[in-house]
């Protein structure tokens, strides 16, 4: 090699450094700032302690939200997952003029529900249902959200599975929930996956529909109660934020392994086509 | 067991394809059907309108004297193997065996060791733990099949049941699947687009084309008298020679040559009638001098067949095919006479492309085609059914 090309080399991997360390320091400052007792914004190592949860454990929304989110997270899933998938198999299997056009206009309008535009209908809206301050609201909403998007990932996983399968099961007479429960569940289950957690970390980050529809407290979920964390001087509590912001997103680290391993996103071998 | 009668069958599509046109056929109970044709003729519609996964537009459909036309799929106790055998990949071998007895509400223990007898029938004893996506096609194919049967339904459909499989496998599975066949003695309709399964494998034949069916028989019928020149061309596993005559009184002027008009069809054609001279290449024999009934030409192109080479021969500009036995093949660029057998020679109307004489072959009746005959989906019938269609 050239003293040219070492250099070229050496200047390609000087940048490959700089950028792996951007990306990397914040996800450092989570793991080290939790157990420093007087964390700043910039990385450093701790001299470890605990202190920060303990005071953590002493505030009376923190742990609470946590089990806030899952509640909110669990419901707006199953809801979404449930419904998507009959309305993807409806969608899939159905030829209906127009339909292709529909899912696209609810994907484009999806985003308006859970944004800021919509806001004020929506928090009307909620108003009317007598839903303000009721976690149902907000799964309802964020539901309404996630739906469009969901039934076209699932949709997407539908078309691709052979007709074959169903048709073979309702020759020996099977009928359409039944088919759906025993076939076209199982066999999208990769998908169904995929959307599952799709929708859970979607409600887990959220932060505006739940900090507008809920009042009081203790039914807001973590994302808002982290934005509660205050000094007396108004100044961020960075070893509350920090410690709080760790436990927030182990939750989720953990779900993506877990559904990973169980679910994984592999395909069953059938025969070539 | 049950026997199907299609009466005035017809499959329209939006759009205006006529997949099946005004289609009547009888199959009897216990008989191994094929149902012949190239893609897109409609041979797949019509199995799946008997088996309730199309909705025909208009005619009737009955299984066992029992009107089935507007009854569900699954309510028509038929059992249906799909070309890409459709076994569930969550499932393993078992629970696909036992899955339409599941649907049927028959008790866990039971329907497991139903499905265990069955794979065993079928020599997939080892394997009922596995997952589809663990066998091989074979093996694929026979859990479908054992799937299929474990309800003991009172027809089999098979949706081109080898087309997926190599062609070593093939052959083991067309003998396979006759005996089983044999064995269960459950009326069974295939569908095939390979002539050389639909010969080896039925009991008796339809041959279809554009929705209608051009011919029923039993394969040795088939073979032997098509019906017309679509039939000839493509049943056998090598193509039927199908060459211009002209009727001049008692002869026939085939390609410049004179030969005797055939006894059976005197009387049936005129003088100067335009005709379609038709003869198997296995019914030609190649001669290096001149013979007087000899069709003249030269050799085009040797194909090694194994056993046999097929000759292709120029004769006047055309090309006729003669099989030849192994170790008489001729040079490229030699002059040849291919001489007819003339008891195997066909003629066709060229106006409308139909066989000049019974397609029932006269003389040496087919045991099991004069039972075809008897019934209301006879050869002739078949013949009929298209001329009337013009």
């Amino acid at each position: 090699m050239t003293p040219a090309q070492w250099l070229r080399r050496l200047g390609f991997y000087l940048v490959i450094v700089l950028i792996a360390a951007f990306l990397a320091l914040p996800v450092l400052w989570l793991v080290f700032a939790p157990f420093d007792r007087t964390p700043t914004l910039a990385t450093s190592l701790p001299a470890w302690t605990l202190h920060n949860f303990a005071t953590l454990a002493d505030n009376p929304y923190a742990l609470r939200s946590l089990g806030n989110s899952v509640l909110l997270a669990v419901g707006t899933m199953v809801l979404v997952t449930v419904l998507g998938a009959l309305a993807a198999y409806a969608l899939s299997r159905v030829r209906i003029p127009g339909r292709d056009g529909l899912l696209y206009a609810l994907l484009l309008l999806s985003s308006i529900v859970t944004g800021t535009a919509a806001m004020v209908p929506i928090f009307l809206l909620i108003y009317q249902l007598n839903l303000i301050d009721s976690q149902l609201g907000v799964v309802l909403v964020l539901s309404g959200g996630l739906l469009p998007a969901a039934i076209f990932i699932m949709k997407d996983f539908m078309d691709t599975t052979p007709r074959s399968y169903e048709e073979s099961a309702r020759v020996f007479g099977a009928g359409p929930l039944q088919i759906l429960r025993d076939v076209v569940v199982p066999v999208v289950r990769p998908g169904i996956a995929t959307c599952a957690v799709w929708t859970v970390v979607n409600v887990w980050g959220n932060f505006l529909t739940p900090f507008i529809l809920l009042r009081s407290p203790e039914k807001s979920p973590a994302a808002v109660v982290l934005y509660t964390f205050y000094t007396e001087g108004g100044q961020p509590n960075l070893g509350l934020i920090s410690a709080f912001s760790l436990l927030y997103s182990v939750p989720v680290v953990a779900m993506y392994l877990f559904v990973n391993r169980r679910y994984g996103f592999r395909f069953h071998g059938g025969i070539k086509r | 067991m049950a026997d199907i009668v299609l009466s005035e069958l017809v499959k329209e599509y939006p759009g205006g394809v006529r997949a099946l046109d005004a289609l009547d056929l009888t199959i009897e109970d216990g008989e191994f059907f094929a149902l012949l044709g190239p893609s897109g003729c409609g041979k797949t519609t019509l199995l799946r309108s008997i088996a309730g996964l199309e909705t025909v537009t208009s005619g009737r459909i009955e299984i066992g004297g029992k009107d089935v036309t507007a009854l569900q799929p699954g309510a028509r106790d038929l059992a249906m193997v799909f070309q890409d055998y459709a076994l569930f990949p969550h499932m393993t071998v078992r629970d696909n065996i036992a899955y339409p007895l599941k649907i049927k509400k028959v008790a866990k223990a039971e329907r497991h060791g139903t499905a265990d007898t069955t794979a065993e029938g079928l020599s997939l004893g080892g394997l009922l733990d596995r997952r589809p996506g663990q066998l091989s096609g074979g093996q694929q194919q026979r859990a479908a099949l054992a799937r299929a049967v474990a309800s003991r339904p009172r027809v089999l459909l098979l949706d081109e049941p080898l087309s997926n499989l190599d062609a070593r496998l093939r052959l083991e599975a067309r003998t396979f699947l006759k005996r089983l066949q044999r064995e269960l003695a459950v009326t069974t309709v295939f569908v095939t687009h390979d002539q050389a399964e639909a010969l080896a494998m039925s009991d008796r034949m339809a041959v279809m084309e554009a929705g209608r069916i051009r011919q029923v028989g039993t394969p040795s019928a088939v073979f032997h008298r098509p019906a017309s020149t679509f039939v000839a061309s493509f049943i056998g596993s090598t193509p039927t020679n199908l060459i211009d005559a002209v009727v001049d009184r008692d002869t026939l002027t085939v390609a410049g040559v004179s030969m005797p008009l055939p006894a059976d069809v005197r009387g049936q054609v005129r003088g100067g009638e335009q005709l379609v001279f038709a003869v198997r290449p296995e019914y030609l024999s190649l001669h290096a001098e001149a013979r007087p009934t000899g069709l003249p030409g030269t050799v085009a192109v040797v194909e090694n067949m194994g056993v046999s080479s097929l000759v292709s021969l120029d004769v006047a500009g055309s090309i006729v095919q003669v099989t030849v036995p192994e170790g008489a093949e001729p040079e490229p660029g030699a002059a040849g006479w291919a001489v007819p057998d003339p008891a195997r020679v066909l003629l066709y109307r060229r106006s409308d492309g139909q066989l000049v004489g019974s397609p029932v072959q006269p003389g040496a009746p087919d045991p099991a085609g004069s039972a075809g005959s008897a019934g209301s989906a006879d050869p002739a019938a078949g013949g009929t059914a298209v001329s009337a269609g013009r």
